[in-house]
Order: structure tokens, then C-alpha cells, then sequence
């Protein structure tokens, strides 16, 4: 079953993510997503995440596609102006990929290659438009497709987000133009959260909650400070803190955290980075 | 108005390689109230050259280097100069340098990087900004542009890049423009705007309108 159909069963869904490699070995990499198989609905494809040159998106992909996997590809508006976004939007399409996630993406200058041209001819709203144009049989002024692909389009939403009505407004719109499920910034606040999701509930959307793990005090304390819409509450840096075996408390924390979004949303999105190996007992401990 | 900056001086000596006879010219213009183009920095490139080994066969400040029918008179009155002169090094902007090359058979040597000023137009300079693209959409968002207060022109609403204290991930000292927009729109009550959805930039509309490439005064140039 892929991410589409699990969504649609009403089951508890779960996607995890890998990063392509900076190089050409992906050994690694499909490594990664093998220890994944069976155990997720889907797995994400980041594209040149934090805006660092390396192998990109469509083509690893199509090799998760090739093996079996439910690929989501990542495409951001940093890259590519709207002529090159329709383009590998078709390229996509005819290597079998069938789910598109939408995000602006990072700035440029954040990344390795600070120097570069950041493009953003289109947003996140507009590029969700172009795949749904496209999928009903024109590009995005109208010309006539031959053949049209048919995508099934996510979104991105920081429930942490400053502030949260403008978020959610966006992600309205996103849901206007045709996003049919969300994935979230990374939530360690469920209390927050829930008022998020009851906020959201009469959009009747699929959200799946972002779970990034923890790998020790620092770094939860770094992205207090630093990622926006990301809040790690005390106690659980404190546990990080305290933890003999860092791994095993990551995996304790992020399966309670999914037993408790089990009742509040659709599913989960797990950003392990670099963690994939502790993906499965994650899943396990969690019961899902 | 364009902001303008003096090359450091190693620059220009690396472009003056292989020269001797240097004619200076300096712009009252922008780029003497950039402070990189006016009477005393031209004296004081004159001193520099001449440090270094050079001949500086003449100055001379010109109220619009963009202006070639001025430059192009000032020369006159100059012509010995010009003409023993190897280069001409023009400190000013890169409009000023493409003009003075357009009506001159030497190499010009732009002694100046023009800086950007996105979208900072106007005679009063404060932090609004326009990027005159040719479809306004001011109207939706409070008066406050999306495509220069915001650091990927989004025109649906933030990223998620927002710092907890309302700033942009690009530059931390620098608010966020869409939760600026937000804020405004809330404040007059006007929220729903945000609603709207905007569709991408025709970029054909930020090229310049033909009109402005048939002035009187380009005709005049062209001897039309």
C-alpha cells in the first residue's frame, strides 16, 4: 500500500525521510531506506535540504520507486524557476513517482554554496497550483499537455509557527490550490499541538506530525534557539541530559510522543537524520 | 539614486597593469553623495595613480556621468588630455561607466561597484522599498511589499523560516516581512486579504516598458 492509499484506509500512517549524499556513493543511503521496508507508508526524499549542494531528489526517487519504495519528492521553489519545477514535474511523473511534497525551501545563502542566485519564482501556493495544473492536462499558461501526470500533493505546516494564524491561513490556502496532506515541523509540545489540531480539524486534511530525534541536550537546546517554530520542552532536555545511553533515551522519547499524536492526528513523519537505523525500535516501542 | 562604493585600490591597479597615462573622471552626480566619486576622491585617486607609478593626464568631475551628451562635451574641452591618456578610469556607477564607454574609444576602467539597493527608490530614503514590478499588489498587504521585505518574494505568506522573535532566516537583524504584513493587516482588521491567492509574477513586466527605451533624449543620442 503507498502513502496514498494508507492515507485514504484511515490507518495510522508513518513516512520517514533519507538525504541523498553529497557524492555519488547512495550505498549508505539505500542502506538506510532497506531497514525502513514494510515498516513505513512512504519515505521522503529531501531536496538539497538545507539548501547544501548533493545528489538530488528525483533521482534517488526513482530508485526507492525501483525497489519497492513509496517515494515522496521533495521539490522547493530555491532552485528552479517555474519552467524547470513543470519540467521535473514530468520527468517525475514518468518514472513512476506519484507523490509530490511542496515547500519554499531554505534560503540559498544558508547552505555551502552561499554565492548562488536564489530563484522563489514561485511559492509554495503557486507550485502546488502548477502540479494541479498540470495534472488536468495544461502547463502552467494553459498550453496543452500530452499526457498529464497525476500527483498526489503534500504540504509542509509549522504548527510552531509565529504567528500560528498566519501559518494556518497559509495552509489553507495550500489546501485551496489542492495540498491533500500535511507533514509537520517537528513537534515536542503535544499539548501545543492538540490546540493546533483542533484548530485544523474542520479542514478535514491529513496531517502527519514531524518527529525529529533527539540526539542529545545540545542539540534540542540549539534548535530552541535556532529552528524556527521548534520548541523542545525542559523536561525532555533534561532526560537527553541525563541519559546513559543517548539512543535508547532518543528512541523512549520519540515512541511516547508518537503514542501520544496517535489520537490527535493521521500519522507521523520521522526526521531521523543520520538515525535511520533507529527507526524501526522507534516504530516498535510506539506499537504502530 | 545609485549607491556606489570605491574599489580597493589593488583592484584598480590590477586593471591599470601594462598602462601608464591615466585620465580620471568623477561623477557629482550619485556618486559624489556615495562619497566615492566627487572632486576630493578623484584628487585623492590622482595622488594614488601617481603613488603608484602613473601618469594622470587629467581630471575631470562631470555633474551626470549617465549623461553622454555631457560627458561627451566635457570632453571636448579635454581632448589633449583624453588622448594622451592609455585608460580612462571613471569613478562611478556602473550606468555612469557604461555611458562614458559609449561615447569614448578608450578603455574605461569602472573604479567603483555599484551596490544594491533592493528596490530603495525615492528621494527620502527610509526602509521602504520597491521593486517595480509592474503588478501592485501593495493593496492585499497593508502597504508593505511582499517582493522587497521578504527575502524569497513570496507572495502567499511566510515561509517557515520565521525566528521566534519575528525576524527572516537570512538575516536575523532583518524582520520578517510577511509577519510585518500580518501584523498590519490585523491591526486594520483586514486579515482576510491574506486569503487571496496570488498568482506567480509575470516577470515579463519587470523588463523596461518600451517607452522608456524611445525617450526624446535617447533619440537625441541616437542623432534622430
Amino acid at each position: 500500500m503507498g502513502l496514498q492509499e494508507s492515507l485514504a484506509s484511515g490507518k495510522f500512517v508513518v513516512t520517514a525521510e533519507v538525504g541523498p549524499p553529497k557524492g555519488t556513493n547512495i550505498g549508505e543511503m539505500m542502506a538506510d531506506a532497506d531497514l525502513l521496508r514494510g515498516r513505513v507508508d512512504g519515505i521522503n526524499v529531501t531536496d538539497l535540504q538545507s539548501s547544501v549542494m548533493r545528489l538530488g531528489s528525483l533521482a534517488v526517487c526513482h530508485l526507492l520507486q525501483e525497489k519497492g519504495f513509496d517515494p515522496i519528492f521533495q521539490m522547493t521553489c530555491r532552485d528552479r524557476n517555474r519552467l524547470a519545477l513543470q519540467a521535473d514535474l514530468l520527468s517525475a511523473s514518468v518514472l513512476g513517482i506519484k507523490n509530490v511534497l511542496a515547500l519554499t525551501g531554505d534560503y540559498a545563502s544558508l547552505g555551502d554554496h552561499p554565492q548562488a542566485k536564489p530563484v522563489f519564482d514561485l511559492d509554495s501556493v503557486s507550485l502546488i497550483q502548477a502540479i494541479k495544473k498540470l495534472g488536468a492536462g495544461t502547463d502552467m499558461v494553459g498550453n496543452p499537455l500530452h499526457g498529464t501526470p497525476q500527483f498526489f500533493v503534500g504540504a509542509v505546516v509549522n504548527p510552531g509557527g509565529n504567528p500560528l494564524e498566519a501559518q494556518i491561513i497559509k495552509m489553507e490556502k495550500k489546501i485551496h490550490v489542492g495540498a491533500s496532506f500535511f507533514q509537520t515541523q517537528a513537534v515536542y509540545d503535544v499539548g501545543a499541538f492538540e490546540k493546533f489540531m483542533k484548530r485544523v480539524a474542520p479542514f478535514k486534511v491529513p496531517v502527519m506530525a514531524g518527529i525529529i530525534l533527539l540526539k542529545s541536550a545540545g542539540m534540542a537546546r540549539f534548535m530552541n534557539k535556532n529552528v524556527a517554530g521548534v520548541f523542545v520542552p525542559e523536561p525532555l532536555i533534561q532526560k537527553m541530559a541525563k541519559a546513559e545511553d543517548r539512543a535508547k533515551t532518543s528512541v523512549e522519547i520519540a515512541a511516547a510522543l508518537i503514542k501520544d499524536l496517535k489520537g490527535l492526528c493521521q500519522g507521523v513523519h520521522i526526521m531521523a537524520i543520520g538515525w535511520e537505523s533507529k527507526i524501526p525500535a522507534v516504530l516498535d516501542a510506539a506499537q504502530v | 539614486m545609485l549607491l556606489s562604493q570605491q574599489k580597493p585600490l589593488e583592484e584598480i591597479l590590477g586593471f591599470l597593469e601594462g598602462e601608464k597615462n591615466i585620465f580620471i573622471l568623477g561623477c557629482n552626480g550619485c556618486a559624489e553623495a556615495s562619497g566615492t566619486g566627487g572632486r576630493p576622491q578623484v584628487e585623492e585617486m590622482k595622488r594614488a595613480l601617481e603613488k603608484a607609478g602613473k601618469k594622470v593626464t587629467g581630471i575631470s568631475v562631470v555633474d551626470f556621468l549617465c549623461q553622454k551628451a555631457l560627458v561627451q562635451s566635457r570632453f571636448r574641452g579635454k581632448t589633449k588630455e583624453v588622448k594622451e591618456a592609455d585608460s580612462i578610469l571613471a569613478l562611478t556607477c556602473g550606468v555612469g561607466v557604461q555611458a562614458v564607454a559609449a561615447v569614448s574609444a578608450k578603455i574605461v576602467h569602472p573604479g567603483c561597484n555599484t551596490l544594491p539597493l533592493g528596490g530603495m527608490r525615492g528621494e527620502w530614503q527610509g526602509s521602504e522599498r520597491c521593486r517595480e514590478c509592474g503588478e501592485c499588489v501593495l493593496d492585499l498587504t497593508g502597504g508593505i511589499c511582499p517582493l522587497t521585505s521578504c527575502s524569497k518574494f513570496l507572495l502567499n505568506g511566510a515561509c517557515g523560516g520565521t525566528t521566534k522573535e519575528g525576524k527572516c532566516e537570512v538575516d536575523t537583524e532583518m524582520e520578517c516581512g510577511w509577519r510585518l504584513i500580518y501584523e498590519r493587516l490585523e491591526k486594520l482588521g483586514k486579515l482576510d486579504r491574506l486569503r487571496q491567492i496570488q498568482e506567480p509574477k509575470d516577470h515579463s513586466k519587470m523588463l523596461p516598458p518600451k517607452g522608456l527605451r524611445n525617450s526624446e533624449r535617447w533619440a537625441l543620442e541616437q542623432g534622430k
